[in-house]
């Protein structure tokens, strides 16, 4: 069937079920209930912290066939979820759903358990050597993808339903209570998580460092969690938090982030109460550079940065360039030193950031969001799931979240990576569908979306370089040549869900010669 | 009267590097410098120059002045250079290590004879003489004077303060002397001056404090080697609203004294005399250049 993105998907999916294809932004309408889960019970009595690994495990009453869950907080770092894993092929579990918030390079290991039958399906955001596995026929049930938002959507609506969460804690008490913000393995926000504990049916928490009743700050507190273990090491803090990321000194990028940040000022955005969210990229570590300098021109006070935060944002807070940070993730040591530090630097659930079937969320209170993409295509669509040789190596993040919820979504590239345009007639995948794009940004030139017509017309009054979008395409092309579209065969090896639930497109496997 | 040519940045760009060679009109130099010589290593030189003609044949350097700098005529590259890079797209050569008004005079005519057997309008490959001696320094003057395709002068600051024995430094004045010596060299041929490399992009305010220097003995620009350089070189010659309308009523009072035929012209009480007025509409062509007057 021909989804509202212009997507053909097919209607069912053996180990997924039907699919409700994407119809708009916001006309995917929710029912029913939330999710519920089990009704705990403790006594005075009650030992939750536990010996071993293979305790909680067994304490859980994990069975063959469940969905068990991790976050990535620790990101290239993380032991827990390689640890675990093996652990429960050790002990003779098959047939598991894996629901990641995210995936890394450093969980590569988890391939052979998905050869030897352990794991059976991962929903969640998949990277590196995992998804070239699935882009290759490695799974029997296609990976579903969802962004930060849907997945907490997905916890919350009943549609992913965790049987076990193993959390890994920072730091936590032998009760439950746990933060990311102290210990060795200190990761900042454990905001991914935050549903996982409140709607699996149990929950373990794996900590490093375990600290006297009761833990302070809570970020995540005992009344979610039914089992605390306590290990030598949760994960290696080098590949936890990056070091300073840089603004990049590529003139290339740094002429698109200039161009980027024209752009916002140009909208008329950068007045009190400004509202910014950029990822931790070169470029959009840039065009907050560059707002930063204007707004300090300019004497403006902003409300709140949000998303990943980096100690960039830590230094406009700290100058009283924004009032509030809304932490969702911490990515560098200065950014998990100010939460730690800093009531104005705020942890938020995956939910408050950016679910579209709460009642309400961050991303609708965003002025302005710098994304990136690995294609654009004319009609604005941007893919930042497959590569240009549709292979599946990135998660959605907060993508479609924020360029839903942010009043001006910009999207940062490069015309051209290498010799590959980036700017296309058709993306290979849809992330984020074209309506939700307003504006796309490259060195050699800025396109606007039809829809906003009025932004066109205001960005062409500030004498900023606007382009037609084909006319953009075109001079790629010119330079590139057209490129050819990878081969794919009929089987779907990814589903890329929209935030509501509905499918805005598949994935299918690269044909190999 | 048509608009003067900016030369306020010069930006040069190594031959052996597609990607850069692609991207050199985008950041906004007056001129590009597509180079051959000093950033091509010698077992580079060849697929340097097949890529920097695909470039002049292929690429869009959106509005910018470009200039090919050749390898010397006395080494077994200048002359395949020169009869690869000349095209259409081609605005200038810039002319390494030049110490006679010889070494200009051969160069022009070889494209005499390149632009007859490529179609192209006799003299429209223009030359910009770079000097990077004493003893080029010394025949500045008969250099800028050489030939009709000359459009500016410059000067490398590196290899010339090498061959004078003296130290390079963040404030200069090692330069003093050539940097008057190629200025009096361009106002003798009228010709525009332009000025060496800044080395580093990370100081920008050792660039603005040396473009002001420049700007101040009457260059009309500069050679820089990073796209970073060229925002603080343009604001340095970017005239202030202020000087643009006080220059604009200078020209005016003339314009109306003559029309009156008074011999005195004055304004606010003062005397302008011819040099003021000089001063004024160099001022006036470099904003109407610009776009801002």
């Amino acid at each position: 069937m021909l989804n509202e993105a212009g997507r053909v998907i097919p209607e069912f999916i053996e180990g997924i079920g039907p699919l409700k294809p994407f119809k708009g932004v916001f006309a995917g309408f929710p029912e029913g209930k939330m999710k519920s889960p089990l009704v705990p019970y403790v006594t005075r009595d009650t030992e939750k912290l536990l010996p071993s690994l293979r305790d909680a495990i067994l304490a859980t009453g994990l069975k063959d066939g469940m969905t068990i869950s991790f976050h990535h907080h620790l990101r290239n770092g993380d032991f827990v979820v390689a640890m675990v894993l093996d652990l429960i092929a050790e002990m003779g579990y098959r047939d598991m759903t894996l629901a990641p918030t995210a995936l890394f390079p450093i969980h590569k290991s988890i391939i052979k358990h998905i050869e030897s039958g352990v794991v059976k399906a991962i929903q969640g955001s998949v990277n590196g050597p995992v998804g070239k596995l699935a882009s290759h026929g490695g799974f029997d049930v296609p990976v579903l993808l969802r962004s930060h938002g849907g997945r907490a959507r997905a916890i919350e609506a009943g549609d992913l339903s965790i049987d076990v969460a193993f959390i890994a804690a920072p730091s936590a008490d032998r009760y439950g209570n746990l933060n990311g913000s102290d210990g060795q393995s200190a990761c900042g926000s454990l905001g991914y998580c935050v549903a996982d504990a409140m709607f699996a049916d149990k929950v373990v928490a794996i900590t490093d460092h375990l600290v006297q009743y009761p833990l302070f700050p809570i970020s995540i507190p005992q009344n979610y969690v039914d089992y605390v273990v306590k290990i030598d090491q949760i994960g290696d803090p080098s590949g936890i938090v990056s070091g300073t990321l840089k603004v990049t000194r590529d003139p290339l990028r740094l002429l698109i982030a200039e161009n980027a940040a024209k752009v916002i000022e140009a909208s008329g955005f950068i007045e009190d109460g400004f509202s910014l969210q950029t990822g931790a990229g070169g470029i959009s570590l840039a065009v907050a550079d560059y707002i930063r300098e204007t707004m300090k021109e300019r004497n403006i006070r902003g409300s709140f940065g949000s998303g990943g935060i980096t100690a960039f944002f830590v230094q406009m807070l700290q100058e009283g360039l924004f009032e509030t940070l809304l932490d969702v993730q911490s990515f560098d040591m200065e950014a998990v030193r100010s939460l730690r530090e800093n009531p104005n630097h705020v942890e938020m659930s995956a939910s408050f950031y950016a679910n579209p079937h709460n009642k309400g969320c961050a991303v609708n209170q965003l002025d302005a969001v710098i994304l990136g993409a690995t294609q654009v295509d004319t009609n604005f669509n941007v893919n930042v799931n497959t590569e240009s040789d549709g292979v599946l190596l990135h998660g959605i993040g907060g993508h479609m979240d924020t360029a839903a919820g942010a009043n001006l979504t910009i999207i940062t590239t490069p015309l051209l990576r290498g010799r590959l345009p980036m700017v296309v007639d058709d993306v290979l995948t849809v992330t984020s569908p074209g309506e939700t794009i307003d504006v796309v940004v490259t060195e050699r030139g800025i396109a606007v979306n039809p829809l906003r017509a009025e932004l066109e017309i205001t960005l062409k009054k500030a004498g900023l370089p606007v382009i037609n979008i084909h006319d953009l395409k075109n001079e790629a092309y010119r330079i590139s040549g057209k490129p050819e579209d990878p081969e794919f065969t009929d089987k779907v090896i990814g589903v890329v869900e929209y935030r509501d639930g509905t499918v805005v497109d598949v994935i299918r496997e690269v044909k190999t010669c | 009267m048509s608009l003067k040519q900016l030369r306020r940045t010069a930006l040069y760009i190594p031959g052996n590097d597609p990607s850069m060679l692609l991207n050199s009109g985008i950041f906004g130099a007056d001129s590009v410098v597509l180079d051959l010589e000093d950033a091509v290593s010698i077992s580079e030189k060849d697929s340097a120059r097949i890529l920097v003609r695909n470039a002049l044949n292929h690429v869009d350097f959106l509005g910018a002045e470009v200039v090919v700098r050749i390898n010397s005529l006395s080494t077994p590259y200048g002359m395949d250079d020169l009869k690869d890079v000349v095209c259409p797209r081609l605005d200038a050569i810039r002319l390494p290590k030049c110490e006679h008004a010889q070494d200009v005079i051969t160069v022009s005519e070889v494209l005499d004879q390149l632009e007859t057997e490529k179609g192209l309008d006799r003299g429209k490959i223009k030359i910009m003489p770079l000097i990077e001696s004493a003893l080029g320094s010394y025949n500045a003057v008969e250099i800028a004077c050489a030939d009709s395709r000359i459009s500016a002068i410059n000067f490398g600051g590196e290899d010339y303060t090498a061959d004078i024995a003296a130290q390079r430094t963040r404030e200069g004045l090692e330069l003093l002397d050539i940097r008057m010596k190629i200025l009096l060299a361009a106002r003798i041929a009228h010709i525009d001056a332009l000025d060496t490399v800044f080395g580093n992009v990370n100081d920008e305010e050792g660039l603005l404090a040396e473009t002001s220097l420049i700007k101040q003995l009457g260059f009309d620009g500069k050679s820089i080697i990073h796209p970073r350089q060229i925002k603080p070189v343009h604001k340095v010659f970017t005239p202030s609203e202020k000087e643009i309308v006080k220059a604009r009523r200078i020209v005016q009072a003339l314009e109306e004294a003559e029309k009156k035929k008074s011999g005195v012209v004055a304004l606010d009480g003062r005397m302008i005399d011819a040099p003021v007025v000089a001063k004024a509409r160099r001022v006036l062509a470099f904003a109407e250049a610009m776009g801002l007057a």
